[in-house]
Formats: structure tokens, C-alpha cells, sequence
């Protein structure tokens, strides 16, 4: 594993809340200095954990741009603030006078590999949502459309697009799993789906898991926030149609957003932070508009209406419930 | 006079710039800003009021459940909901689990490194401190990171991640904890007091919660085979006068933290350094001036407040607006909780300074990270299980609402009016806005610059490691304070 030459890494915030550089902190038995450093990976720079400040840290980046560094990767944390005007303004970094989209525009055709850590670098993210005062884009995409702030022919020095780490933030190990194939030379554009998402996260849904499984194949819904029910019927859960291994991986020791009662946002997926009434179901006739990825309707309704007047007593009564009202019955444990 | 800009400041949360006026080797004047403009304020005018709980979080990555529960308890206010009481247990253990990630996330992190930097070379301490602090590479991140992540683990359980949660509701939280649930809350705990009481503190929590006074304080950390990194921040701060270095303006204030059945667990109030005098907390006193904002005229109130971004603006320099008490600047956060709270060794600590300052406000996080983890044991006992944990919603009333809450950095408070359950106007003001705002229209600086003005550089100018030190004292949350 161990390379001859550090794996040079810089880390920009741009129009971010920096909770992607929270969550990626939690990586790491030792810390996650100690695993990047496994990897033979260098910070070049990174604007909550180096050092280097004020005018030392502007000469990194300077010399990263004039080309006497060399960047590896370039990851970028937040939106690009295109406004007002094209200018950029809604966003310069401190002491430098020039806006994030100046500098992320010079260095980006500088690195081998570009990276849209979280949802706001890769598509935009909620300083996108309505009315999208700052003209705010990811690198490559504004919401789900091709261009963003690089422009739809950006490719870094490797003739990759943009690698778009999305979520709200992300799994820290979507980050460092990422970085870590990255470093190592092992990932390429067959390791990113349509959205330009790793696959090693967006291969999945992230219903797959869930574990309110069984409400959900009953289709026993809760109706409250709080209740056990499936939350897709009613309280606005995307989880089947949304991206990531979310309930296949433990989030901070042993959690999930359906786990703990929030109702999937899709937060991994592009514009997502355009609806309004994020914890309702918005219906058609009774029906959820947004049904299942790849499920045809008429299957969906026809099996919904099967299993909910299937649902033992059970199912629904624990999932109008704030808790596990009636265990499992005995089964093949029974006493004889 | 030579002006000098320093910039990216970096260690702390976000982007922030400090610009100096320097003459005969010290601060003339000083300027801070605040350079990111988000609009999460535009953004919410218009949405369904539970929209919030999903939007606002998002400003912050650090203070993510403050910005949740501010949410909430403005949402309370507008549903006239009663929260479920082991829902107001288990927020304020996940709320107190995210501040102490933060405050020990600003010791290791953003401010001991500083002291591992070259220019303290000479220093007789110096050895063992890069050595413990160096940024990125010190001893101390093998443990107190995995320390962090494994406190955060409560959020696992109780939030579902962390950042960026939708289990905190204006009733309580979405999900119910059973009694494995309960028992792993004490086991996460226990293993944190154990990296505490090795590592951070080098002593039982209790041994540091019972601190009464400057002298106490001073004996702890000289005696004998003392080890633990609080300790060693204490002797330095000592041999380098923090105590007397970052003096704030006076007014200090504290909106409450930690709502329970009996009220707050630190109570609210407006403290005066300057005479010791403390008073009522009222955010009726609270407007903003934009005089030196990047943002054009409105209603000075955050009541009936727009924003109103214009960075073309004459004579701005922060995209924050200044908010004033009684048309004064207030410092907030944890220094200032404890002084509302009437901790005896925290007002001894400002008393003897006669102000606010450095040494005071590392050393009343380091309280808080005490107090609280002894808080939080006792919040997980008082765990009714047979109850419930969330109260349903309310429909909400047409009108102003209010919510308040002390995030990690100091009050938070987000004024918000609604109509047929859709936002008419949403303000937000953050710690960081009080503590680093700009000049307001009378010229008054904000906490910051006051607390720079006179701060003796030398030579150094720029490079000034003393700057450093005052600026990261206050654990300035930048994306907050513009939002």
C-alpha cells in the first residue's frame, strides 16, 4: 500500500456548512490523520485542521496554481456561488480578494482527480433551493443538468468528470473509501454511476436495509413522526427512490435517518433540496406520486392493496405506535 | 499606521478575515469579516413551517442539532405545543453531546495547535507540546479524535446521524428509545469519562467541576504529577498571560440552556463584566444595524426584518449584520453561560482580569465539558421509558414566533413570522454574529474587534501568534454568522 510519492490532496470550503469535513472526521479507529496517512495521503492543505494560515496558506495555494505542486486531488466542500452576475462575489476567500469561483475555475484543470465532497459541491445543494439567491452550483451540475460551475467539458488531468461524493452530508466512509481508491489508482469512470456517484454507495437504495422493512412490505404506514410504520405512504420518505447504502452502514456507531424517525430527503440525489413539505407524501387519488425506482404503477398499487389486507395485527398495530406493542409470536421456537 | 489583512484565518469553523490597523506595535483598530453569503435566510420565506427542520440545520455542519432545536422551540412556540419530557431529555443529551464535540473539537483542533508553532521555540515547554498539539500530526488526535467520534455515537442512537438530523421535533424526538437503547446512552458515556479523566483532565470530572475559584484552579493544575492536557493548556496560558490578553466589552449574555421540566439547566441572564451586575434576559432589547453589512436597509428589528444582500454596499466589509443589545455588543457563548450561571471560579476569573478574556474562555469550556458530562449521566437515568418521547404537532398559529436556544458558541435565536403555516419573514441570529459582528452605526466595534483593539504585535505584525490566540478564543463559527 505504501507509494513512493504522498498522494497530494487539497481540501477548499466553498459555499458549505462544513459538515462534510465534520463527518469525515469521525473516519478512523486512530483518527483521521492517522488513516489518511496510512495511505500515504497529504493535506496539502485543508482549511479547519492545517497549520498553515493567512499568507502562509495562500502561498500553498499559489504555488499549487503556478504548478510547483503537485495536486493530485482537488476536493472541493460547498457550492460555487456564481452570483451576483457571474462574479462570483457571495464568496471570495478571506485575504486573497478573489472569489471561490476564481480560484476553484484556476486550480480544478490543475488536478488529477476533482471531487465534489457532499451534495452542495456535486449538484448544488440547499444554498440552491428556491429562489437560489446566490446562483449557487456544483462543479459539474447545477441540480440534476450537466454544467454546474467547471462547465459540461470539464475533465481533470486524468479525463475524469467530476467524482460527486453527494449526500447531507455524506457517510464519512463514501469520503475516505473514495480517496483511499483514488490514492491507490484504483478507481476509474466505470466506478461512477450516471450522476458521476461512486458506485460503492450508489449501487444501492437507500430503502435497501431499511428497518422498517416488514412495515413497509405490509404498507403499514405511521401517520405521526414518531410512530414505527413505514414513512413513505405519509410522511414524505424517499428512501426507494434515493441513492446509498445508507441502512447497510452504521452512521455514528450504529444509526440511519429511517432508524431515528427522519424521514429520508434523498439527500444524495440531484436537486433535492428544491421540494417543499419535505415530510409529506404528496398523492394523487390516494396514491404517492413518487413510487419506488423502476416499479411500474399498476404493480405497485395492485400489490399494495394485496399486502395491506394481509397485514397481521401485529404489523399494524406496532406501526401506529411509538413502540413494539406485541413481540413476534412463538414460531418454530414454540414449546412443544 | 500600517493596515494589514490576514486571511484565510483558518482553524475555524468556516472562512473568516481579520483586517489591523497597526501603530508603534499595537492594534489601532480592528476589523473582522465575515465573506460567504448563503441566503438561507431567502430561502425559507415562503416554505411550510416544518420545512425549517430540514433547511436550517443545514447552515451549520457543527452546531447542526442547535440549528434543529432553534427549529423547534420556535415552532413550539408557534404550534403552543407542550413537549414530551423524555423528549426534552433525550435533545438535551444529543444537544449536549454536540457541544462537547465541539468544545473539545476547538481544543485539539483549532486552538492548542497554535502553541505547537515554531515561534514558541525557545519556550521551556515547547517540546512536549508540539510533540501533544502539532496540527494534523500531535499525539493528542490519535485519542481525543477517536474520543470525539465515539461520544458521537449518541447521536447514532438518538438522531440517526450526525450532521444533519430530522429527529428533533417541537414535541420531543421521533424516536423512542428502549431500555438496550437506554443502557448503550451509559456505556457511550462511560467510556467519554474515561478518555476525560485519562487524557483531558487527568482526574475525576468531579475534581474539576468543583473548581471554585482562581486559586483553586491554579492549584489543580501546579499539583504534584498533574498530567492531562487541560492542565498543560492552564500552565502555558499562565507563562504566557492569557488571563490578560483579549479583554471583551462587558456585556456577556446567556439565553438558557438545556430546557427541562424545572426550567433551564443553566439559566439565561445578561452579565455585566464591568460591574458584575447581572440582569434579565430579553431578546425584545436585540436589533441590527447593517451599516457595515453587506446588506441594504430594513427593519432593525429581526422581528419584521428582510435580508436584503447588496455587495456593492459603501463602506461594508462583513456579509454579518451587528446585532446589539440595548444598543450594545454582547459577547456570547460558553465563558458567558457560565458567568450568567454564577459559576464562582468563572466570575473570580473575570473579575480579577475585570474582563472577559483568553485564559477564561478556554477554561470555561473545559467547565462546561465537565459539567456536562455529568449533566448528561443524570439525564439518562431520569429516562422514563413507559412514557412517550414526542408530543404530536400542533397546527400553527398565524403571527410572530421565537426560538432561542445556546448552541455550543452562545445564544441562537431565530425570529420568524407565519402565515396559513408559510414563513412571511425568517431572521436568524447566531453566536458568532454577536461575537464577530461588525462596526454598527454609532461606530461601536463588535466583541472581537474590541477585544483586539490595544493588543500589543511587536514586530510581528501579521504573523502576530497573540491575534491568533484572541480570535480563536471566542471558536468563531463563521458559517453561522453570515448563514
Amino acid at each position: 500500500m505504501a507509494r513512493e510519492n504522498p498522494f497530494n490532496v487539497l481540501w477548499l470550503q466553498a459555499a458549505s456548512c462544513g459538515g462534510c469535513t465534520m463527518s469525515v472526521l469521525e473516519s478512523g479507529a486512530s483518527g483521521w490523520f492517522e488513516e489518511l496517512r496510512a495511505f500515504g495521503i497529504e493535506l496539502l492543505w485543508h482549511p479547519s485542521f492545517s497549520e498553515a494560515s493567512g499568507r502562509e496558506a495562500l502561498s500553498i495555494l499559489e504555488r499549487v496554481e503556478s504548478g510547483e505542486i503537485r495536486l493530485d486531488a482537488l476536493l472541493i466542500e460547498g457550492a460555487v456561488l456564481c452570483g451576483p452576475d457571474g462574479a462570483g462575489l457571495f464568496n471570495r476567500l478571506s485575504g486573497s480578494g478573489r472569489s471561490l469561483l476564481d480560484w476553484i475555475s484556476r486550480l480544478a484543470p490543475l488536478a488529477d482527480y476533482c471531487v465534489a465532497v457532499g451534495s452542495c459541491a456535486a449538484f448544488g445543494g440547499v444554498p440552491a433551493a428556491t429562489p437560489d439567491p446566490t446562483d449557487a452550483r456544483g462543479l459539474q451540475y447545477s441540480s440534476g443538468d450537466l454544467g454546474g460551475a467547471l462547465g459540461v467539458e470539464y475533465r481533470s488531468r486524468v479525463g475524469l468528470p467530476v467524482i460527486n461524493i453527494s449526500g447531507c452530508a455524506p457517510h464519512p466512509q463514501w469520503i475516505m473509501e473514495t480517496l483511499q481508491a483514488l490514492s491507490l489508482g484504483l478507481f476509474g469512470g466505470a466506478d461512477m454511476d450516471s450522476f458521476g456517484r461512486p458506485k460503492l454507495f450508489a449501487d444501492h437504495l437507500a430503502h435497501h436495509g431499511c428497518s422498517r422493512n416488514e412495515y413497509y412490505e405490509f404498507k403499514a404506514s405511521a401517520e405521526h413522526v414518531f410512530e414505527r410504520g413505514c414513512l413513505m405512504e405519509h410522511l414524505g420518505c424517499k428512501a426507494t427512490q434515493a441513492v446509498g447504502d445508507c441502512n447497510q452502514r452504521a452512521w455514528n456507531g450504529g444509526g440511519s435517518c429511517t432508524k431515528s424517525g427522519s424521514t429520508c430527503i434523498a439527500c444524495t440525489s440531484p436537486g433535492f433540496e428544491r421540494a417543499v413539505g419535505f415530510m409529506r407524501t404528496p398523492k394523487v387519488a390516494g396514491i404517492p406520486v413518487g413510487l419506488p425506482l423502476d416499479m411500474p404503477k399498476a404493480w405497485f398499487v395492485a400489490l399494495a392493496a394485496l399486502s395491506k389486507s394481509a397485514t397481521p395485527k401485529r404489523v399494524s398495530e406496532n406501526a401506529r405506535s411509538d413502540r413494539i406493542e406485541h413481540g413476534p409470536a412463538p414460531g418454530v421456537e414454540k414449546r412443544k | 499606521m500600517t493596515r494589514i489583512v490576514i486571511g484565510p484565518f483558518n482553524r475555524v469553523e468556516g472562512d473568516l478575515e481579520v483586517t489591523l490597523d497597526v501603530a508603534d506595535g499595537a492594534v489601532r483598530e480592528a476589523r473582522v469579516s465575515a465573506h460567504l453569503y448563503r441566503g438561507f435566510e431567502q430561502i425559507l420565506l415562503g416554505r411550510p413551517s416544518e420545512d425549517a427542520l430540514v433547511i436550517a440545520p443545514r447552515i451549520c455542519g457543527i452546531c447542526s442539532v442547535s440549528q434543529s432545536l432553534v427549529v423547534a422551540a420556535m415552532l413550539r412556540a408557534a404550534q403552543g405545543a407542550t413537549p414530551a419530557p423524555n423528549g426534552l431529555l433525550l435533545t438535551n443529551i444529543a444537544h449536549a453531546a454536540e457541544n462537547v464535540a465541539d468544545h473539545l473539537t476547538h481544543f485539539y483542533l483549532f486552538f492548542m495547535p497554535d502553541f505547537a508553532r515554531a515561534s514558541y521555540a525557545e519556550r521551556s515547554w515547547f517540546d512536549a507540546i508540539e510533540a501533544r498539539f502539532k496540527a494534523t500530526s500531535g499525539t493528542c488526535l490519535r485519542e481525543a479524535l477517536p474520543a470525539r467520534a465515539g461520544l458521537l455515537e449518541i447521536m447514532g442512537l438518538i438522531a440517526g446521524k450526525w450532521p444533519h438530523s430530522l429527529a428533533f421535533r417541537p414535541g420531543g424526538v421521533a424516536h423512542a428509545i428502549d431500555l438496550g437503547g437506554k443502557m448503550r446512552l451509559l456505556a457511550i458515556l462511560a467510556r467519554f469519562r474515561g478518555f476525560l479523566e485519562r487524557a483531558f483532565f487527568g482526574a475525576p470530572i468531579e475534581a474539576v467541576a468543583s473548581l471554585r475559584s482562581a486559586e483553586d484552579l491554579d492549584a489543580f493544575v501546579t499539583s504534584a504529577g498533574r498530567s492531562g492536557d487541560f492542565a498543560a493548556f492552564v500552565r502555558i496560558a499562565r507563562d504566557l498571560r492569557l488571563h490578560a490578553m483579549g479583554f471583551g466589552p462587558g456585556l456577556m449574555m446567556s439565553g438558557g440552556a438545556y430546557l427541562g421540566a424545572a426550567g433551564h439547566y443553566f439559566p439565561s441572564g445578561v452579565f455585566d463584566a464591568r460591574k458584575a451586575a447581572l440582569r434579565a434576559f430579553d431578546l425584545a432589547e436585540a436589533r441590527e444595524d447593517v451599516s457595515h453589512a453587506f446588506m441594504r436597509e430594513s427593519d432593525p428589528n429581526p422581528a419584521k426584518a428582510q435580508t436584503l444582500p447588496d455587495v456593492h454596499r459603501e463602506g461594508a466589509y462583513s456579509f454579518a449584520k451587528a446585532p446589539r443589545l440595548s444598543g450594545e455588543p454582547v459577547e456570547v457563548g460558553a465563558l458567558a453561560r457560565q458567568a450568567v450561571a454564577g459559576h464562582r471560579m468563572i466570575r473570580d476569573l473575570i473579575a480579577r482580569a475585570g474582563a472577559s478574556n483568553v485564559l477564561a474562555r478556554i477554561v470555561a469550556r473545559a467547565l462546561e465539558i465537565a459539567l456536562l458530562a455529568q449533566a448528561m449521566e443524570d439525564w439518562i437515568g431520569d429516562i422514563e421509558l413507559k412514557e412517550r418521547f414526542c408530543a404530536p404537532d400542533a397546527p400553527t398559529r398565524d403571527g410572530a414566533a421565537l426560538g432561542c436556544v445556546e448552541a455550543a458558541r452562545g445564544a441562537l435565536a431565530h425570529w420568524a413570522s407565519l402565515r396559513d403555516d408559510r414563513y412571511t419573514t425568517y431572521q436568524i441570529v447566531a453566536p458568532t454574529t454577536w461575537n464577530f459582528s461588525p462596526r454598527d452605526s454609532a461606530g461601536r466595534p463588535g466583541p472581537l474587534e474590541f477585544a483586539l483593539q490595544g493588543l500589543e504585535v511587536g514586530e510581528d505584525g501579521a504573523a502576530s501568534i497573540a491575534v491568533q490566540h484572541v480570535v480563536r478564543s471566542f471558536d468563531p463559527c463563521m458559517v453561522c454568522t453570515a448563514h
